[in-house]
């Protein structure tokens, strides 16, 4: 009994504060909500962001991703329609393929046959319907690497045809099919209006563009030679994952090295800007709501531990009595308040989680989480009950013990 | 005689206000060991000021006070209210129980904050809710019990630290006639044992059970003969 202070035990206190949360658990229930919605909002926004960041990761399509197409940018110029001549080289191929980064290019025009039918047979029979209004389209032999063409049967054709302006064609499997072509080892003919073409493959599928598919398609030389092609309407190129941003950039250089601007380049949006475009959408609308309703949890743990405060004057003027300090009276309060935004900070977060579960089950995405979110949550939690119930508990420990005495329980 | 347990020396406190307030002039009481004192006097008479005086609750404007021969008043706040914790317990009208705990739990308060070693604490509890004669309802809360068994429970919690002096404030306002004799006799038994109690009342019956009377008029403490 030497020793004039006692020694200040942690453990007690905090004793005490669950004790006195425990007390009453309804109005602490009702005490911790607002800080649950709030730590709640923020862990279920930060959760819903980063699942549909995810998402957009998981659709990433890499031949989306990696398709660049050039074209002429205006069809209709300040006097009408301006001729596009010369604004894509013939040899857009052999430039774009010279380019690090580049899998595949090729040219894509569609041909003005003045309306030619397309037939098989030189036969006008008049029972059945032999002669279509096929697309005719004339494309360099990258084209078709680009657009992952596969044959069913056959060749592709190549420069050389192109260079001597061969009449051969590639059709595509429904054309086959209403041309009545299923093989081209006897070099079947079909005619585009008066023009012979020799068929020199038929393309299965594609991977792109599949109105080809519908289609004959000649080599560029050939289209200028017989049907007087003057220019290029579009230039397509497979780039390297991760390569479509600067070849975007490179390209109409390449193509157009006079005049680059006046060529319309599409390409895809780069995808981790698409993410975080997302993530920054979501979490600036849902964390300030987070912040306000934590905000509005906090008041509520203030103005409930303020009111207990002093609906507990007399037990505060006791326990002064008893000996408890200043001190110890500041940090029974601050517990409780602390204690009550940790259980909020816990409840919050699992009700967090729950929320981005259950909104990811129900679009069939997969959940994902910083790991940190959950754990920060009640440390979150307790700091804001800490602030909450800082003004509470100075005011529990600046009472004088006799005013708190007289004031009774 | 030895030391006494409460020396107090032209002990004066005043309320400064527009009318200042002189609720003790010149006290001079010195308590020993055992003693059991009843201070009577009308109310406003100092009575209260007194007891927060002796309990450590109240500084004294002027004069000096020694408790088991330490001089409080030389005390810095936290060391008052170590000393409170314990050598100090009170008694008080109202009860002043923690109305969500049970009775133990309540006695066990008292040895919260003065380094009571935490193992010991509930069997000193249980002893001490014997000493009054309420071992038997430890385990309830305060409304379950009526108002003598709960100012009982409250004077276990008082001498649960066993402290050199017990203060009672009015022990028995709050009681009717029949209850407050248990409240009173638990007082003797504790005088018995050699408890130093001070009781603060305005009932002559309370008086009449300590052996020692004392009254306040105007602040000034005035000495009584006892007849017993």
């Amino acid at each position: 009994m030497s020793n004039p202070k006692p020694r200040f035990a942690v453990r007690d206190l905090v004793a005490e504060a669950v004790t006195s949360m425990l007390a009453r658990p309804g109005r602490t229930i009702l005490t911790i909500l607002g800080t649950v919605l709030g730590i709640g909002a923020i862990v279920a926004t930060l959760g819903i962001a980063k699942t549909a960041g995810n998402q957009i990761v998981t659709r990433f399509d890499p031949l989306i991703a990696t398709s660049v197409t050039v074209s002429n940018r205006s069809e209709f110029g300040f006097f009408g329609p301006q001729p596009n001549v010369n604004l894509l080289p013939w040899d857009a191929q052999e430039r774009l393929e010279r380019l690090n980064g580049v899998v595949a290019a090729g040219t894509l025009t569609n041909v003005d046959t003045a309306g030619s039918l397309t037939r098989s047979v030189p036969l006008r029979d008049p029972l059945a319907r032999n002669e279509f209004a096929l697309n005719v389209v004339a494309a360099s032999p990258g084209t078709l690497e680009v657009f992952v063409a596969e044959l069913k049967t056959g060749r592709f054709f190549d420069e050389g045809h192109s260079d001597r302006a061969d009449p051969v064609a590639l059709i595509g499997r429904s054309a086959a099919q209403r041309l009545n072509i299923d093989r081209v080892d006897h070099q079947p003919a079909i005619f585009i209006g008066e023009h012979p073409f020799i068929v020199v493959g038929i393309i299965d599928d594609l991977a792109k563009e599949p109105r080809l598919l519908d289609a004959v398609i000649i080599p560029n030389g050939t289209a200028r030679k017989l049907f007087g092609l003057n220019g290029i309407d579009e230039v397509h190129i497979r780039a390297e994952l991760g390569a479509a941003q600067l070849i975007a950039e490179q390209a109409p250089i390449a193509l157009n090295p006079n005049e680059p601007g006046r060529l319309r380049v599409q390409a895809p949006a780069d995808p981790t800007s698409v993410i975080s475009g997302v993530e920054e959408d979501v979490d600036a609308l849902f964390l300030v709501l987070g912040g306000v309703s934590l905000l509005i949890g906090a008041i509520g743990i203030a103005n409930v531990t303020l009111v207990s405060v002093l609906e507990r004057v007399g037990e505060i003027g006791l326990r002064r009595s008893l000996g408890a300090a200043r001190r110890h009276i500041a940090y029974q309060f601050l517990i409780e308040s602390a204690g009550m935004g940790f259980i909020g900070g816990v409840v919050g977060a699992s009700v967090g989680v729950l929320v981005v579960v259950g909104v990811a089950a129900s679009r069939t995405w997969t959940p994902v989480l910083e790991p940190w979110v959950p754990l920060a949550a009640p440390a979150l939690g307790t700091v804001v009950g800490l602030l909450a119930g800082l003004y509470p508990s100075l005011r529990a420990a600046r009472l004088e013990p006799v005013d708190a005495l007289r004031a009774g329980m | 005689m030895s030391l006494p347990v409460v020396l107090l020396e032209s002990v004066s406190r005043t309320f400064e206000g527009t009318q200042p307030v002189h609720a003790l002039r010149s006290v001079d009481l010195a308590i020993y060991e055992g003693e059991y004192v009843a201070v009577t006097g009308p109310s406003g008479s100092g009575k209260s000021t007194l007891l927060n005086v002796l309990g450590l609750l109240d500084e004294p404007t002027s004069g000096s006070y020694l408790l088991d021969g330490v001089d409080v008043r030389a005390a810095v706040d936290s060391e008052r209210t170590a000393l409170r914790g314990r050598k100090i317990g009170f008694v008080f009208q109202a009860f002043h129980l923690l109305r969500h705990r049970t009775v133990i739990e309540n006695v066990m308060t008292a040895l919260l904050y003065n380094g009571f070693p935490r193992k010991e604490r509930r069997t000193a509890a249980q002893t001490a809710l014997a000493r009054v004669g309420m071992g038997h309802r430890m385990e309830q809360t305060p409304d379950t019990l009526s108002g003598g068994e709960r100012q009982r429970v409250a004077i276990a919690r008082a001498i649960v630290a066993e402290p050199s002096l017990l203060l009672a404030d009015e022990p028995t306002g709050n009681l009717d006639t029949k209850t407050s004799e248990s409240v009173l006799e638990a007082f003797d038994d504790l005088r018995r044992d050699g408890l130093t109690l001070i009781v603060v009342t305005h009932d002559a019956t309370v008086g009449a059970h300590a052996e020692r009377q004392v009254e306040m008029l105007d602040g000034i403490l005035t000495e009584l003969e006892t007849s017993t």
